[in-house]
């Protein structure tokens, strides 16, 4: 069977899809984070696709980019949620809501 | 063209000015310093006028400006106009008033605001000097309005006293009502002949024809700011009011200066009146003096007295410039200057000996206690009304001359009342001389008077001489080469004793006639009087008289009524309509729709991850449709 491009934007498609019901859906802020990474090499992984398919390495390089910043963000994304956990001894978003008057 | 000494009348200007500002910023601890600024400010501008009319004489015409500030095509200057007229105004202003301020130290001496009241009085003598000089309508019309300020500083100065408050309030409202009408007037006047400058107006236009039509009520509309500050009817409620004021203020503002303002005014722009606004001015004039003399004779008050003296004597002037007599008209501002602050002084030395005792009928016998006092109110007293040969007597006469002179029903009418309000002033300021100086003690208080110190007294006698000599010396014939251009011959100390006699016999006599029967009647009902006589003989016209005709109350039931009406309404849509409707509306639609749209902010961070999803995907919907 012959592997087109389609395959893995369809591929793409349904980690992205998966990843943003994670995010809308699950409590759990741990959670919530590793559904947004899945949600980046889903994009990550469309890029790639294009990237071969089209026969440059401007969509690598991107990649490239993103992981690195990935990287970055999960770093301080994780140290920010150890510290709200244990300030209020709770990950779960129904509790964080000092925002609402 | 420059004169000598020409800059020294800028300082005569100024002066008083630099001593109210020094005083209010520096001295108001040091008594004798701010004391010796005021007076010294005022005195060196009497030297300063002095000087200047020795080395040039009465008769220049200078008009010397200095550009202000230009608004399209009016161009306001700020100027001197330095003729007879401004000159004689200065000496009065600076000399009568440089023996009040000295006779202030005295009055004054215990005040707690004694600094504070040196400086009111320079910045009324530097806003009053401003009126004089000023070379234009406009510069006039700024210096007008800030002897009101000063004067409202000045009746109100003991505020602590409602009553001065009130009366101070009053003047400067009453006041105002004149200054619209002069405000007015002077739109009028540049509107239909461009400038505003009383010299260009005079070469220029030169009479009342050059205002066409509107000339009437151009001329009517100035008169307005005189009927205002010189306190005629139907504004003259101001003035008794603010008696208020410490005696010397009632003797500066109210006798020699503030009120003469308004006469000085008309004067100056006599040659824009018509003859019909001549009339009116002279009935006016001649109701005032009248109502004002009916009033005096009433009245207990021994500062009230002399307040509706003023009023009357102001009716005279007034009637003189209405009867084209501007000479006369000055004259009798001259030696009323004289003669009514004499007046005002020993009414002051009388008070202050009283502590602070003003109703008559609790004085009586001062003559023993207070000879000085004595004397220069029984000067002050026979000036006024009008006894040849003192002071009073030829500017009076001049007047009634001047009505006599027209030969028609106007001038009869206003001699035959100028004749009669001669006889009421000779009555009513003798049966204050009477009660207050003669008769028995009438309370314990008089009989422990005593006379005033030195720096009190020296004023009286210098003000007690020239209102003895102020007929003989001269000033008529200044005024009469400045109005009517020609020199009069100079007629000799004799030839001006008796002019009055060779020149209109009819008045003179008539005028001492009424001065006999008017002091026959003070004498024969109130030498040896113990209390009031008249109430019995008049029944309701006395009470009517002692309540002033009830024009307060009139005013009072109407204007003021309407005006709180007005009041009331405007209240009323300020606070529902505009208040509540208007911005309660818009506060109210601003506060509900925050209200609202305060719901969509859950706090939920899943609710905003999903909105956020659905408008994302609403977007992609619409651009890849």
């Amino acid at each position: 069977m012959h592997v087109g491009l389609e395959h893995y934007l369809t591929v793409s498609f349904l980690l992205f899809a998966l990843g943003m019901l994670g995010v809308i859906m699950r409590r759990n802020l741990l959670v919530i984070y590793m559904s947004l990474e899945l949600m980046l090499n889903a994009a990550n992984l469309a890029l790639v696709a294009f990237s071969r398919f089209n026969n440059k390495l401007d969509g690598q390089v991107l990649v490239f980019f993103i992981i690195t910043v990935a990287a970055a963000e999960v770093s301080v994304g994780l140290a920010l949620i150890v510290a709200l956990y244990r300030r209020r001894q709770s990950a779960h978003v129904e509790d964080l809501t000092g925002m609402k008057l | 063209m420059s004169l000598e000494y020409q800059t020294l009348v800028w300082w005569v200007l100024f002066l008083p000015l630099f001593a109210a500002v020094a005083i209010t910023l520096f001295t108001l601890r040091f008594r004798a310093v701010s004391a010796l600024l005021s007076i010294g400010a005022i005195v060196t501008g009497f030297v300063f006028t002095v000087m200047f009319i020795h080395a040039n004489g009465f008769h220049v015409n200078v008009d010397t400006s200095k550009a202000w500030l230009a608004i399209g095509n009016l161009q306001i200057d700020f100027g001197l106009k330095i003729d007879a007229l401004s000159l004689m105004m200065l000496l009065i202003v600076t000399g009568v008033g440089g023996a009040i301020h000295i006779y202030s130290v005295g009055y004054m001496h215990e005040d707690e605001g004694f600094s504070r009241f040196f400086a009111c009085l320079s910045l009324f003598t530097f806003s009053m000097l401003g009126i004089v000089l000023a070379n234009n309508f406009i510069e006039m019309f700024i210096f007008w309005e800030l002897v009101g300020v000063s004067s409202y500083l000045l009746i109100g100065f003991w505020f602590e006293k409602p009553s001065a408050g009130d009366a101070a309030k009053k003047a400067f409202i009453v006041n105002r009502l004149g200054d619209f009408g002069f405000l007015l007037g002077i739109l009028m006047v540049w509107g239909i002949l461009g400038t505003l400058n009383f010299t260009v107006l005079h070469d220029k236009f030169g009479t009342a024809a050059a205002l066409g039509t509107s000339a009437t009520i151009a001329g009517l509309l100035v008169f307005c700011g005189a009927v205002g500050k010189s306190a005629q009817f139907p504004l003259h409620v101001w003035l008794p009011d603010a008696m208020e004021g410490p005696t010397p203020v009632s003797a500066l503002i109210h006798a020699a200066t503030m009120v003469a303002a308004g006469v000085y005014m008309l004067c100056r722009i006599f040659f824009l009146l018509n003859p019909d606004a001549l009339s009116v001015i002279a009935y006016i004039g001649g109701f005032t003096a009248l109502l004002a003399a009916l009033i005096a004779v009433q009245q207990d008050d021994i500062k009230r007295i002399i307040a509706y003296s003023t009023l009357s004597q102001l009716g005279y002037m007034v009637m003189a410039v209405g009867l084209g007599g501007p000479t006369a008209a000055m004259f009798h501002l001259t030696t009323h200057a004289f003669f009514k602050a004499l007046l005002f002084l020993s009414a002051g030395s009388v008070i202050i000996a009283l502590h602070h005792e003003q109703d008559i009928w609790k004085m009586g016998n001062l003559r023993q206690k207070m000879p000085v006092t004595f004397y220069a109110f029984l000067i002050g007293t026979l000036a006024l009304s009008g006894l040849w040969p003192l002071s009073g007597f030829y500017s009076k006469d001049s007047i009634l001359a001047q009505a006599l002179g027209q030969h028609d029903l106007e001038g009869y009418i206003l001699f035959t009342v100028g004749v009669f309000v001669a006889g009421l002033t000779t009555f009513y300021i003798f049966r204050l001389f009477f009660v207050v100086f003669l008769g028995k003690e009438k309370s314990k208080t008089a009989s422990h008077a005593h006379e005033s110190p030195a720096v009190m007294t020296l004023p009286l006698v210098v003000l007690a001489i020239l209102s003895v000599l102020g007929g003989l010396i001269g000033i008529a014939g200044i005024y009469h080469t400045m109005f009517n251009g020609e020199t009069e011959a100079s007629a000799g100390f004799a030839n001006t004793l008796f002019e009055p006699f060779i020149h209109s016999p009819v008045a003179a006599s008539l005028g001492l006639l009424a001065f006999a029967i008017g002091i026959s009647a003070a004498y024969v009902l109130y030498a040896k009087a113990e209390k009031d006589p008249l109430p019995e003989k008049l029944g309701g016209l006395a009470v009517a008289m002692k309540n002033k005709f009830y024009f307060d109350e009139l005013y009072e039931a109407t204007f003021v009524r309407a005006h709180d009406f007005i009041a009331a309404v405007m209240d009323w849509i300020d606070r529902w309509l505009l208040e509540g409707f208007c911005i309660g509306l818009i506060r109210g639609g601003t506060d509900l729709t925050g209200r609202m749209l305060r719901l969509v902010q859950t706090g939920n961070l899943q609710t905003y991850a999903f909105v956020f999803v659905f408008g994302v995907a609403l977007v992609l919907w619409f651009v890849l449709k």
